[in-house]
């Protein structure tokens, strides 16, 4: 599996995710510069890591969403390809359309560095696969800007098509319906503000995020 | 022949949209002893200089912008004012 992690200027958690993904899933990670108009050749998975991407100018992620690779992403994700966003990489995907809904700044106005409570709310796709359904794990967050939101029409169809990946069990942002990650219509896009990637080995003290690269290696094996 | 116009653009969070960091300002002018303040909505003041044939050119180069760009439609409104300049 080759896995493009994906690199804007105020990036900060892009080797951490390069590590996850190449120790935990065994993946070879490519780093991909934002001004690249295409992906690599042979790219299985696109992974947009958190950070502050163009230091939060204008909206979070507002201005990498437009970057050139943007678009390649896009595409990637139109032809069903999986891509993984966390917490900027959250943000960057609703700012790009491929997930719904937008992140404003946390309703306590604070940034928020500490572990969180989870569930997991569906293993129904290829990130979520390798937890037990409704397992509570705890995954660390650190944002600013991680109050999600979306319409009531919106919600109802996360909520009907079972697209909440996770949420939160203490709310540490002010969420709407307690949302700590969501996946996308054909359940290939998933964002999320919680940083698996740091809680993916040993010597973090805390797994918890590990089934999630495990996860991705088991579903993308062979390709 | 293009004109010089100025487009300000005015950015808020949709009526519906909580704005914790108004809401934050309404505490500490409450904190200044202003009285009387119901809400407090905080939003963004964009200018942008540019060519273009005539006003409404400009305003619909600014509502593509604001569309592609400075505003997300899904939590923000935008209001555009076209001048000479």
């Amino acid at each position: 599996m080759k896995a493009a992690v994906i690199v804007f200027p105020g990036s900060n958690c892009d080797r951490d995710l390069a590590d996850a993904l190449g120790a935990v899933a065994g993946a070879e990670p490519v780093m991909v510069w934002h001004k690249e108009a295409a992906l690599p050749a042979g790219i299985d998975l696109v992974a947009i890591p958190g950070g502050f991407s163009f230091g939060d100018y204008l909206r979070c992620g507002a201005i990498a969403a437009r970057s050139p690779i943007a678009r390649a992403i896009v595409d990637f994700a139109g032809r069903g390809g999986p891509v993984l966003g966390i917490c900027n990489g959250f943000q960057v995907l609703t700012e790009t359309g491929l997930l719904p809904g937008a992140l404003i700044r946390n309703a306590g106005l604070k940034f928020v560095c500490r572990d969180v409570p989870l569930r997991v709310e569906t293993t129904e796709s290829p990130f979520t696969a390798a937890y037990a359904p409704g397992a509570e794990v705890t995954i660390p967050v650190a944002h600013h800007d991680g109050n999600y939101i979306a319409d009531a029409q919106t919600l109802a169809r996360l909520e009907g098509e079972g697209r909440i990946a996770f949420r939160y069990l203490d709310n540490p942002n002010g969420s709407l319906a307690d949302i700590a990650g969501i996946l996308s219509e054909n359940r290939r896009v998933l964002g999320m503000m919680p940083h698996p990637e740091r809680a993916a080995f040993p010597h973090q003290g805390n797994e918890d995020g590990a089934p999630l690269f495990r996860a991705l290696a088991e579903a993308l094996a062979g390709v | 022949m293009p004109h010089p116009f100025k487009a300000r653009i005015e950015i808020m969070l949709k009526p519906g949209v909580l704005d914790p960091q108004g809401e934050a300002v309404r505490h500490a002018l409450a904190t200044l002893g202003f009285t009387g303040i119901d809400k407090v909505r905080q939003g963004k003041l964009i200018e942008i200089d540019m060519e273009a044939e005539n006003a409404d050119a400009a305003a619909a180069r600014a509502r593509e912008m604001c569309e592609k760009l400075l505003a997300n439609t899904v939590i923000e409104d935008y209001r555009i004012e076209i001048s000479g300049r």
